[in-house]
């Protein structure tokens, strides 16, 4: 299981790749003027790397619209309106073998984290921390890798700074529901529509929802998705090659197991 | 080894033996358990049927083998408890123990029955009768009165001479000693069906041999050639000369650990540097006897005399630092709780509740199960918030959402397969739900309202008939704004055990509002309830 988690990880460090291949040319020609120049490159390159480095994995269609192309270690992330994304962003890392922990959120859905892919055995709840959400947090932070959780309506700008340097520190990520100041990305389900269900019949079947993520700086960018390629975008090795921002309706209905083959009348 | 000259040369000697017999131990063990009356009429069940009984149902004509139904008609006050094995171990230790206090070497046959080589102690008590009156005393002392003792050559005529004793109950020591080289005549008058082989039983009979004696007569050789080895064995066992030797067992190591201090220590650091070493000497002997602790029980006194007592899980299982720990966090993080002790810790005890075999938990080349770090961070938070407040979380089976989920705190067993959960989600269970699951599922259902389009409330009456269709609804405990209602199914019946108090009745809608959020909604008794929402 580890392999795809490392071929993830690798894929977004360009830098080694580049580096490796000029480490012959290093040896067969030692131009002396040319060799602190290209070192300082590689230096660069390599410090860039780490910088906005470990990228975790993500779901293919959210990959897309997040900055840096996926949830990056060490970031914080929030999600406005929908539980579903957040969980949505937790199901990539944890199908990849991560530890996921839940604070303060006892309506969190443990079958629907299911539905979305989520190991329930490497999934911690905590559902009320009570007035010790930050040291719960902060411990959550230490040991898994993606933390959701509810912000506190207050929390110093000092406990903030101090969080995410925590998260920095240990390569986890952050995603909140609701608000969070310094968040990296906002997301948010910005227009959805539910198929399936009439004025007194049929049952909720498909969503498709436009998602837009939004960086602090204001730019914003969007998908539009069906709800299944959300839950089942990790676990198809297809899905990831999904041209960019399709979801259009016959590309997702075709044979997918969400969709089940008798309806139910009342 | 022995065996093969058993019938000619010399004969082999067999073992002077003492044997204790509890009669009726699975249900002295169950009254003792279930601290019942001693003349309850009690029966323990296995598959069905009547395993064992006490004296009370037995005089009213309950049987071993009997079914439960047929017992119970014989005797209506009658208690059935499932019979249990590993109770009957459990609670014959302490009479092992006693026993092995004033006796070497016990071999413990099966609960209830154990045996002693009787040559020892009897020089060393002065008789037998002497050696079988201080065992009687000594079992006397922990509350055992019901105990016959045979002392016989050999472990057959010993038990035989045991049973014996309890039908010439005239003293207040049920007791028969064979003397030496008598057990053969002893034998010779019990029916063939003590020797509990049926088959062979049968046969013999057949052959016109009614007694031990009579078939002791044979020629041993001759048993031999006929019957096998079983048949030799059952005949050695008739003759006398059962050289089964006692075996005594060995008494389990002391596992557990106490450490005193002397005076007592007032700091936490001071507590568990005192204890490491002897937190590393208890997880080292546990190592030497090839076990792993997985469930701890920590025991604290204090000066005062308070007494903080706490069973710790772990994971996996507990190391030195983790068994330090769990000291420390005992008197840590039960500041508020009731765990917090006033004054100096005198003493520390420490005591091994579950132990599994190393080799069942041993790592893997590279490492095996969850990261330890997880469980040390993990266990962190459960001392600051409590054991509870830390989960992991299975889904079961039901019909309502909250019913599907099923919280297990950090560290306690998960419910090994899914056939030990309460409901299986694997069965049907009609009425649940169709398509995706909802991400938001109320941890208790909020408040609702739901208005038809002229603003009366909407309901369904009992032939499961909707009054109007829903228009317009509000989710909340304010009864905040009004959405218009888009689109909706429903009602979708769900009857749960209806014919049983506690079941519940109700119906379950689905709606979407204009802004693409859909909700599920419950109609309970009239009133509206939002179970979850697909945010």
């Amino acid at each position: 299981m580890t392999p795809p988690a490392a071929g993830a990880l690798e894929q977004d460090e360009p830098s080694f790749s580049g580096s490796g291949a000029s480490g012959p040319r290093l040896v067969t020609a030692p131009s002396p003027g040319s060799l602190p120049a290209d070192l300082q490159q590689r230096i660069n390159q390599m410090q860039a790397s780490r910088l906005d480095s470990k990228r975790l994995p993500t779901v293919p269609a959210l990959a897309r619209i997040l900055p840096g192309g996926g949830l990056q270690s060490g970031g914080s992330y929030s999600v406005r309106n929908s539980a579903a994304l957040a969980m949505a962003l937790l199901a990539g890392p944890s199908a990849q073998g991560a530890w996921c922990g839940v604070v303060g959120l006892p309506e969190f859905s443990v079958e629907a984290a299911r539905e979305f892919g989520i190991n329930l055995d490497r999934l911690i709840l905590v559902p009320a921390p009570g007035a010790q959400w930050l040291t719960v947090t902060a411990a959550l932070v230490d040991v898994v890798s993606v933390v959701l959780t509810r912000a506190p309506e207050h929390l110093a700008p000092t406990d903030t700074a101090r969080l995410k340097a925590r998260l920095r520190q240990r390569g986890a990520a952050m995603i909140t529901l609701g608000s969070w100041q310094q968040s990296d990305s906002t997301l948010g389900v910005a227009e959805s529509a539910w198929e399936g269900l009439g004025s007194g019949r049929g049952h909720l079947r498909a969503r498709r929802m436009k998602i837009t993520a939004t960086h602090p700086s204001g730019r914003s960018r969007h998908a539009y998705l069906w709800l299944a390629d959300l839950q089942h975008g990790l676990r198809d090795p297809a899905g990831g090659h999904l041209p960019a921002g399709d979801g259009t309706p016959d590309s997702a209905d075709g044979g997918d197991p969400l969709f089940w083959p008798t309806l139910m009348n009342s | 080894m022995d065996s093969a000259p058993a019938g000619h040369g010399s004969p082999p000697t067999a073992t002077r033996t003492l044997l204790l017999w509890c009669p009726d131990w699975p249900i002295t063990a169950a009254l003792r358990e279930h601290s019942l009356e001693a003349d309850a009429a009690l029966a323990l069940v296995a598959k069905g049927e009547v395993f064992a009984c006490s004296p009370a149902a037995r005089q009213d004509g309950v049987r071993r083998g009997l079914r439960v139904r047929e017992a119970q008609a014989r005797c209506p006050h009658l208690i059935c408890l499932p019979y249990d094995p590993d109770l009957d171990q459990r609670s014959f230790e302490p009479v092992t123990a006693a026993v092995e206090a004033i006796l070497p070497g016990v071999q413990v046959l099966r609960p209830g029955l154990c045996a002693v080589r009787a040559k020892g102690p009897s020089r060393y008590y002065g008789s037998e009768e002497k050696l079988a009156s201080v065992v009687v005393t000594t079992l006397a002392a922990i509350g055992l009165t019901d105990v016959r003792i045979g002392i016989a050559d050999g472990l057959f005529a010993a038990e035989q001479a045991a049973r014996v004793a309890e039908e010439t109950d005239d003293a207040d020591a049920p007791l028969c000693i064979i003397p030496p080289g008598r057990s053969p005549w002893f034998l010779s008058t019990f029916p063939l069906d003590v020797l509990d082989q049926p088959k062979l039983a049968v046969l013999l009979r057949r052959l016109g041999i009614r007694s031990l004696g009579d078939f002791a007569a044979l020629e041993a050789a001759d048993v031999r050639n006929r019957f096998g080895e079983e048949g030799a064995l059952a005949h050695r066992m008739a003759s006398g000369i059962d050289s089964a030797a006692v075996v005594p067992r060995v008494p389990p190591p002391q596992l557990d650990t106490t450490v005193d201090f002397e005076p007592p220590l007032v700091r936490i650091d001071q507590l568990a540097f005192a204890f490491r070493m002897s937190a590393e000497a208890f997880v080292g002997r546990l190592r030497g006897a090839g076990l792993v602790c997985t469930v701890l029980r920590v025991v604290l006194s204090s000066d005062s005399g308070e007494v903080s007592e706490r069973t710790w899980q772990h994971p996996r299982w507990f190391d030195a630092d983790d068994v330090v720990d769990r000291v420390r966090w005992q008197l840590q993080g039960g500041r508020n709780a009731d765990s917090g002790l006033s004054s100096g810790i005198t003493r520390v005890h420490v005591d091994p509740v579950t132990v599994e075999d190393l080799g069942d938990h041993a790592d893997g080349l590279w490492g095996t199960g969850p990261d330890e770090s997880v469980h040390s961070g993990l266990a962190r938070i459960q001392s600051m918030l409590g054991h509870g407040a830390v989960l992991t979380a299975i889904i079961a089976g039901g019909r309502l959402l909250a019913d599907r989920r099923v919280y297990i705190p950090w560290g306690d067993a998960a419910p090994g397969s899914a056939g030990t959960l309460p409901r299986d989600r694997n069965l049907p269970w009609p009425g649940r739900l169709p398509g995706p699951v909802p991400a938001t599922v109320f941890a208790e259902p909020v408040p609702a309202v739901v208005l038809d389009a002229a603003g009366n409330g909407v309901d369904v009456d009992g032939r499961g008939v909707l009054s109007a269709d829903p228009a317009f609804f509000s989710a909340g405990r304010n009864t905040g704004p009004r959405w218009p209602v888009q689109s909706w199914a429903g009602p979708w019946p769900i009857t749960e055990r209806w014919w049983d108090p506690e079941g519940r009745v109700l119906n379950r809608f689905q709606l979407v509002d204009p802004s693409g959020s859909a909700w599920l909604f419950l109609l309970e008794d009239h009133r509206w309830w939002a179970e979850a929402t697909y945010d």
